[in-house]
């Protein structure tokens, strides 16, 4: 009962810089076929190998489901980051061959809804991109809010609003704009459906204002774009392939195993999908859960852990893989 | 070589047959001299040339009459195949899905020209010719799901995920173990397995889920299910419960061979692209009793399988009435030699 995605292989056919701190990629498939359809939402792994570093990192497709000739992937640019979209930013070449899976959505519509309603925040705006496009060939009923840092910084806001006109507003952080959280919840329609895609506060503050308003969870959905994020070294024994590993500062437990042979299934290496989960054989320490899967009751029963994103500190840990 | 298709019926007259190479392909569902539920899921890849698991989707020698049972069947009720507004865009899905894997398995029976949203589609076995635009549901004569599986042997179930959750939100079932599309349609899918015993207590629905909600484009997977059906009948469904209960009655030593069928189903699992909603595919085989014991192993292994049967799952597959007599005539077939691990016949 293996899980997992089949590859691709792509040539990176254009790389375009949007602003000071995004810049889009473009794929073509190697045999310069179609690529397999997909639906808004939906991101691939990225496979990028940097020195000794295999990196694997998520990304939603932003370009339209309806034209499959290209994937195109906008990447922002996080210097304090571990890495992956320095390397995308700084040693990926048009030309070049890359490796990405097949597309995974973990962020899908509701088909039901009779209305759509997309709150993004800064990157967060790239799954809306292949979701509007979608809607709009369908005629399906959308309205996007998107809050940027500056105008300069409002990635696709022109395109989005010279498309799609009035069914897009922007809040600038910089002049004090804020999206009228309440008001928009409060003046929708019966049967509309919630997205949010960005940062985690954004997305707490989004979901706790929905809930104390009387939204339904079914009608709220979000995606969380956390990277794992880098910590103290550790040192962990995987009992079932009998070795004993370290990750490093600025490696997830997952990438260390993958380096040490060991391939637990993945999906979006996120810490959402579920699919890595990995039983605690022994512990002595401390576990740092960064997923979004486990409920808070397992986290702290710490007999599971999710290496995509989360870390551990402390004397042992033997887990089950 | 093209398949040679068989004039045949699956009600009144039941003149439906295997050939002795269909026959040999059957897929016999029990890998050893027992049963038990499991969650026995596989990838869905390609098995053995000549196999049910040759292509992705079998077309058989069944194919056109199976296709005219299904017309008899949605002439008589129409509410075996229903949508919920929402699973258009799955339809369509599923159209591209098996267009495209018939047109691909067996070039001599069906086409598929593409020039962008103009397909033309060529059924030749149905005499089958239909231009129309992708997309948009005013140039099929039925939805896209209706049109493509009242095409397709099997039934179809067309699955929405969300919340967690797979639903039952659209499908065309006319080939039926004795469950109803009507009363399931949007019903999740702890509710619509809820009648099952003994697979709920050993956790099998959860895992069986976890593993679904999963399934990725491009890596569908499979399992087998089976039941038996008196006579080779289609249309077992609780709407036409009085047509084919009565039938179990009439078992006796002297028609086991020809009026018992084993059967199996073939599910498969697959991602569609467009709507990020699953489709399950069942494929119904029927074999009788005389056609099965042909293979030595098969008999051997049929015999031990449904006589140590847990008395739940006999009960729940409607085994019940018929169980003993059919248990004495496979023994004659049973020798008590052991049997060779794996499926296949001998």
């Amino acid at each position: 009962m293996s899980t997992g995605t089949t590859k691709l292989d792509v040539v990176v056919a254009d790389i375009v810089t949007v602003n000071d701190m995004v810049k889009r990629f473009h794929f073509r498939r190697r045999d310069g076929g179609l690529l397999p359809t997909f639906s808004g939402g939906a991101h691939v792994v990225v496979e990028m190998q940097d020195g000794d570093t295999p990196r694997l990192n998520p990304y939603s497709l932003m370009s339209s489901p309806l034209d499959t000739r290209e994937y195109t992937i906008s990447v922002r640019r996080d210097d304090a980051g571990r890495g992956g979209s320095l390397f995308l930013h700084q040693r990926v070449e048009p030309g070049q061959a890359m490796v990405i899976s097949y597309p995974v959505n973990l962020f899908s519509l509701d088909l039901r809804a009779k209305k759509h309603l997309m709150l993004a925040g800064g990157i967060g705006i790239t799954p809306f991109l292949a979701q509007t496009a979608q809607l709009s060939a369908e005629g399906g009923a959308f309205e996007l809010h998107y809050s940027v840092r500056t105008a300069a910084l409002a990635s696709y806001g022109g395109e989005l609003q010279s498309r799609y006109g009035r069914r897009v507003s922007l809040y600038h952080d910089d002049r004090g704009e804020q999206i009228p959280l309440d008001r928009l919840l409060a003046a929708q329609p019966l049967g509309t459906h919630l997205y949010i895609c960005g940062p985690s506060g954004m997305i707490d503050w989004v979901r706790g204002r929905a809930a104390a308003l009387g939204w339904p969870a079914e009608a709220v959905h979000y995606e969380h774009f956390s990277a794992p994020q880098p910590g103290l070294p550790f040192t962990v024994t995987l009992a079932a392939s009998g070795k004993t590993i370290r990750v490093g500062e600025q490696q997830s437990l997952l990438e260390a195993m993958e380096q040490a042979g060991v391939d637990p299934p993945y999906l979006c290496r996120g810490g959402v999908c579920g699919q890595c989960e990995t039983d605690v054989v022994s512990c002595e320490g401390t576990f740092l859960h960064n997923d979004h899967w486990l409920s808070e009751d397992e986290h702290r029963a710490g007999r599971k852990i999710m290496p995509c994103v989360s870390r551990f500190e402390g004397n042992s840990l033997v887990l089950d893989r | 070589m093209g398949i040679t298709f068989r004039q045949e019926t699956f009600r009144d007259d039941f003149s439906f047959a295997n050939s002795p190479e269909h026959i040999r392909r059957f897929p016999f569902p029990f890998h050893e001299d027992s049963y038990m539920y499991a969650v026995n899921i596989e990838p869905h890849v390609a098995g053995p040339k000549g196999s049910v698991l040759e292509h992705p989707i079998d077309v058989d020698e069944h194919y056109v009459s199976e296709m005219q049972d299904r017309a008899l069947v949605l002439a008589e009720d129409p509410l075996r195949c229903q949508s919920l507004p929402h699973m258009t865009l799955a339809g369509w899905d599923l159209l591209e899905l098996l267009m495209t894997a018939k047109a691909e398995s067996y070039p001599e029976h069906f086409s598929l020209t593409r020039d962008g949203d103009r397909w033309h589609w060529v059924n030749r076995p149905l005499g089958i010719d239909d231009r129309f635009t992708f997309g948009d549901v005013a140039t099929l004569p039925y939805g896209p799901m209706e049109y493509i599986t009242r095409q397709s042997q099997g039934d179809f179930c067309l699955l929405d995920q969300r919340d967690g959750n797979l639903w039952m939100d659209a499908g065309i079932v006319t080939t039926q173990a004795d469950w109803s599309l009507d009363f399931d349609i949007g019903m999740n899918f702890f509710e619509w397995h809820a009648p099952v015993p003994l697979a709920h207590e050993k956790g099998i629905f959860t895992r069986a889920l976890k593993f679904l909600l999963n399934v990725q484009q491009g890596r569908p997977a499979r399992r087998l299910n089976w039941t038996m059906t008196i006579n080779p009948r289609l249309d077992t469904s609780p709407e036409n419960y009085h047509k084919w209960g009565p039938d179990r009655t009439t078992v006796t030593p002297e028609n086991v061979g020809h009026k018992v069928h084993l059967r199996v189903e073939l599910q498969s699992f697959w991602r569609l692209p467009r709507s990020n909603g699953l489709v399950f595919p069942i494929r119904c085989y029927l074999i009788s009793m005389d056609e099965l014991v042909t293979s030595r192993k098969w008999a051997r292994r049929l015999h031990r399988v449904i006589r140590d049967l847990p008395d739940e799952i006999a009960a729940y597959k409607g085994l019940t009435r018929y169980r003993a007599t059919l248990i004495e005539w496979l023994s004659a077939h049973d020798d008590g030699a052991p049997t060779s691990p794996g499926f296949g016949p001998d």
